[in-house]
């Protein structure tokens, strides 16, 4: 438990340091919504039809990038070596990089939110619980694969590339799980509608999140 | 298995096997009602994409063969089945869009069924491109093991979300599949092409397998004459 705190704990600290992720994930996820708004050039309605998905490809977008940067950083700098041979459970180094990478995400994706509030006038108030709810579940599960692929990814020649490769295909239905059920949750759809989306993200987001933690030894092994 | 079942045994009785189920395909099965002789490709599009999913099973058999074992041989079990199960996974991809657009009218739709065959084939591509692109030659084993083990759970979750999926989005498909009302005649040339297939299949991963053997003593060899 103390491993865990101690390695998320340096990586908020590096990041306060040097303000490279989280601050390229808002700027990268900010881009993406803007660049959606000139290329469709949809009406009023449609765009609000749209919006969850729009959002949520752009937090898929940003969140690759951070990952990518989670275990490249590490690399670099030789880090990983100490980190493996440090007396602690590969569990503890994924559990930590893992609540780092959702703050980091967690914190670009609530800037993403607000300024599509603001550009497309949209409120999210009303459903806002339900939304964050699907949010945060949604993106536990992408973290997870994302931790997880990219300490594999930075084992590889071109990881920019491999990332995406890995992390698009299997991640495929946490996203659309979790965009339909934000669109069902922002429409103002049924209790018991919205509830189904969340149970079914939450189902594959914990498989996935499981699933990386006990693969997540195998990647670190030397 | 090598002395058992010599390889070229294996050869004649997959090319024995194919000629077989060809004859079955275009002469001995009856012909559609409403399709018409387009039909009979869906005997090959449907061995195709059933050796495919299986053999992803077997991708993920070998993947947790090799990070309980660590053996060589489960490792090259499960590379040399994502590289044949690729092939088979192309297979599928192009001869579904040939059967539906005189079926359909269409070449792709986004259904439950071609949506989840696509992501196995983007699952395929990642496991193989991990396996090119890892830099520590040592580290690519249990690391494409992990990719593997990863990818097979995708598709047991895509089985199920796809459901979840549709039930949200019902959509009407038309056809396709094997519906229960087939002649007996079309299943029994369903099920000899779907073994012809996999004969194939078992073949391409033997050869594939001795090649991995072979490139692993030549790599020996020249680090010892180095």
């Amino acid at each position: 438990m103390r491993a865990v705190w101690t390695i998320f704990v340096k990586d908020l600290r590096v990041e306060w340091r040097t303000r490279e992720t989280a601050v390229s994930m808002v700027v990268f996820g900010i881009l993406v919504i803007f660049l959606f708004n000139f290329s469709f050039n949809t009406g009023r309605e449609e765009t609000l039809r749209m919006l969850p998905g729009l959002l949520w490809i752009a937090f898929a977008f940003a969140g690759v990038l951070g990952f990518n940067r989670s275990f490249a950083a590490e690399r670099e700098n030789g880090c990983l070596e100490a980190v493996t041979l440090a007396p602690i459970d590969p569990g503890s180094i994924f559990v930590g990089k893992l609540l780092a990478n959702l703050v980091f995400l967690g914190f670009a994706e609530a800037v993403m939110v607000f300024v599509a509030a603001l550009w497309y006038n949209f409120s999210f108030v009303p459903a806002l619980g339900a939304f964050a709810a699907i949010t945060f579940l949604g993106t536990l599960g992408y973290a997870a694969l994302g931790t997880i692929f990219g300490a594999v990814a930075a084992n590889t020649r071109m990881r920019e590339v491999m990332l995406p490769a890995l992390q698009f295909p299997v991640a495929f239905w946490i996203l659309v799980l979790a965009s339909d059920a934000c669109s069902d949750a922002l429409r103002g759809a049924d209790w018991k509608v919205v509830w189904g989306g969340i149970e079914r993200v939450a189902g594959v987001s914990l498989v996935f999140t499981v699933a990386s933690f006990l693969l997540f030894e195998y990647v670190l092994e030397e | 298995m090598a002395k058992k079942f010599p390889i070229g045994a294996h050869l004649a009785i997959t090319l024995a096997w194919i000629v077989i189920s060809l004859y079955m395909i275009f002469l001995y099965a009856p012909q559609e009602l409403t399709m018409g002789e387009v039909q009979r490709i869906f005997y090959i599009h449907f061995s195709l994409a059933m050796t495919a999913l299986f053999a992803y099973g077997f991708v993920f058999v070998g993947s947790i063969g090799y990070l309980w074992k660590r053996s060589k041989a489960t490792d090259d079990f499960a590379f040399a089945c994502a590289e044949v199960g690729f092939v088979f996974c192309c297979g599928v991809l192009v001869t579904g869009p040939l059967w539906a657009k005189p079926v359909w009218g269409i070449w792709w739709t986004w259904d439950a069924r071609l949506t989840s065959t696509f992501i196995l084939w983007l699952l395929y591509i990642a496991y193989l491109m991990l396996r090119a692109y890892v830099t520590n030659p040592g580290r690519t084993e249990s690391l494409s093991a992990v990719v593997g083990t990863l990818g097979f759970i995708t598709s047991i979750v895509d089985y199920m979300a796809i459901r979840w999926w549709r039930t949200q989005h019902p959509q009407p498909v038309i056809g396709g599949g094997p519906s229960s009302g087939l002649d007996p005649r079309m299943w029994a040339t369903v099920f000899v092409t779907w073994g012809a297939f996999l004969c194939l299949f078992f073949y391409l991963v033997r050869v594939r397998i001795g090649i991995a053997r072979v490139r692993r003593e030549v790599s020996r060899l020249r680090q010892q004459w180095a």
